[in-house]
């Protein structure tokens, strides 16, 4: 866990949220990390599309993609399903 | 607060319960028939049918939906009611647990019935007993009349903003359900006024707002979603600490009960029988107690030091209570209607003998299971127990530690 955490008499009851869900990040749970050829990718956004965790944005100031490795949990559906192969996974302590 | 002019009615417990429920103005009921619970079903459909309430009464495809529809109704804020027995219970088992985790105060009647195979419709306590750490309070009624007292008190127990817990409350399946009583009933208004509106606690939600403890579109919260290793324990603390108050909670609900009602059960947790200067006890809930009261009556009068432990509440277990009820007394037998395989006695027993390891006193401690799938509890049976505690008190021995009775060998 990143984040310094509460005790029982501290926390709302019955899991009633007290943060949004942007605050807890879920990428350290990966194991894979997607790393992207820039030269391959044709910036075709499918994996912008596909990713389950809303963990590739599209910037229009820069016309390109971005991973937020925040909250990518690795799961590899970009790589599979990139049509240029633009996407590889690699161990996440490796990169 | 003076006692309210009451209208004694002709119900068995059943109805007793559905009446309870009418009058403690209910906003949705989501129940399904099972025996012996179904006059409780019928009777409230007869009340929405007839336009005697306003409430959402949702016919669902089976128990786990009735308390998942009660469950959800209760985090919207709505006062929820539902009511099931032996297998209903067991297929709201894991709806129970989400129930207690949200914290949403649902009342449910069990009527208590033995669990299948083979299948049986009678009474024993292996229902609700099998769901003891569920994070539920349990009541068990003696009578119809407690049974109808109980249903109301509960609405008010559960829905404390201190407790926020639900309850069940437990009444013999016929012996209670299907057996006509005169109950002595509060007019409308009296409950309605005794039970009020719920109060929600306030808690800081996911936009750093505090608000109403309940889900409401104006305020958005979310309830429950998903706890790992680092938060699910301390929730569960925190239930533990709800019932860790809910033994006062309930004393106080009673205790106000009584005086518009001008009854009462014991202190609402345990009710004590001839036990100050009791050698030998009986310790049991449900509507046997009503059978041992007479046997004890009957050996009083012939001058034996005999008394009777009734547990109202076993959920939260009244530690504190039990032990000062039975710390004087010499040899206890503890009447179980339920059996814990292979646990060497039955649940009660395991608790009332754990409890009884610290007093200084350390009386005998003995196990009677009875009544399995109805099997009736006669009052030779009572005798028998009273007789045999005699005994162990004579020989400074015990026997056998758990033994069956009213069983064929």
């Amino acid at each position: 866990m990143t984040t310094q955490e509460k005790g029982w008499k501290e926390i709302p009851m019955a899991g009633v949220c007290w943060k949004p869900s942007t605050q807890y990040l879920t990428g350290d749970w990966k194991t894979y990390k997607p790393i992207r050829d820039l030269e391959k990718c044709t910036r075709c956004v499918l994996c912008v599309l596909l990713c389950p965790d809303g963990a590739i944005h599209w910037k229009p100031e820069k016309e390109d993609i971005e991973f937020d490795y925040d909250f990518c949990k690795g799961c590899g559906i970009c790589a599979n399903e990139c049509p240029v192969d633009a996407i590889e996974m690699k161990l996440a302590e490796e990169t | 607060m003076a006692i309210v002019k009451q209208k004694m009615l002709a119900l068995n417990g059943d109805e007793a319960v559905a009446y309870a429920a009418k009058q403690s103005d209910v906003d949705v009921v989501a129940a399904y028939p099972i025996t012996p619970q179904t006059i409780i079903v019928e009777r409230f459909s007869e009340y929405v049918a007839n336009g005697e309430v306003d409430t959402e009464f949702v016919c669902v495809e089976s128990e786990h939906s009735a308390l998942t529809a009660c469950l959800t109704a209760a985090t919207t804020g709505a006062r929820a009611f539902t009511a099931t027995a032996s297998a209903g219970l067991a297929l709201m088992h894991e709806i129970l647990y989400v129930t207690s985790g949200c914290r949403a105060p649902v009342v449910m009647a069990v009527v208590n019935r033995a669990l299948s195979a083979p299948i049986n419709i009678h009474c024993d306590h292996s229902d609700t007993m099998v769901e003891r750490d569920c994070g539920w309070i349990q009541i068990y009624a003696e009578n119809s009349q407690e049974t109808y007292d109980s249903i109301i008190q509960a609405f008010k127990i559960g829905e404390n903003p201190e407790l926020l817990l639900p309850v069940m409350v437990g009444l013999d399946g016929f012996t209670l359900s299907h057996t006509l009583e005169n109950v002595q009933t509060l007019p409308d208004d009296a409950v309605k006024k005794f039970v009020g509106t719920r109060q929600f606690p306030l808690v800081t939600t996911h936009e750093g707002k505090t608000v109403p403890f309940k889900l409401d579109p104006k305020t958005p919260s979310t309830i429950g979603p998903l706890d790992l290793y680092d938060y699910y324990f301390e929730h569960k603390r925190q239930q533990e600490e709800a019932m860790g108050i809910a033994p006062k909670v309930i004393r106080q609900v009673h205790e106000k009960y009584a005086k518009i009602s001008g009854r009462s059960y014991g202190d609402g947790l345990i009710e004590p029988y001839y036990l100050e200067d009791a050698e030998t006890a009986i310790v049991c809930l449900g509507s046997t107690s009503g059978t041992v009261k007479t046997i004890v009556n009957e050996l009083r009068s012939k001058g034996m030091k005999v008394g009777l432990l009734r547990l109202r509440t076993f959920r939260p277990l009244p530690v504190k209570e039990i032990t000062k009820a039975l710390e004087n007394v010499k040899a206890v037998a503890v009447m179980d209607r339920s059996l814990s395989f292979g646990g060497h006695g039955g649940a009660v027993f395991h608790e009332i003998r754990h409890i009884l390891y610290d007093t200084s006193t350390h009386p005998y401690v003995v196990n009677y299971i009875y009544g399995l799938g109805g099997r009736d509890t006669h009052p030779n049976l009572i005798h028998k127990i009273y007789g045999d505690l005699q005994r162990i008190l004579e020989t400074q021995r015990i026997k056998e530690k758990v033994q069956f009775i009213g069983l064929r060998e």
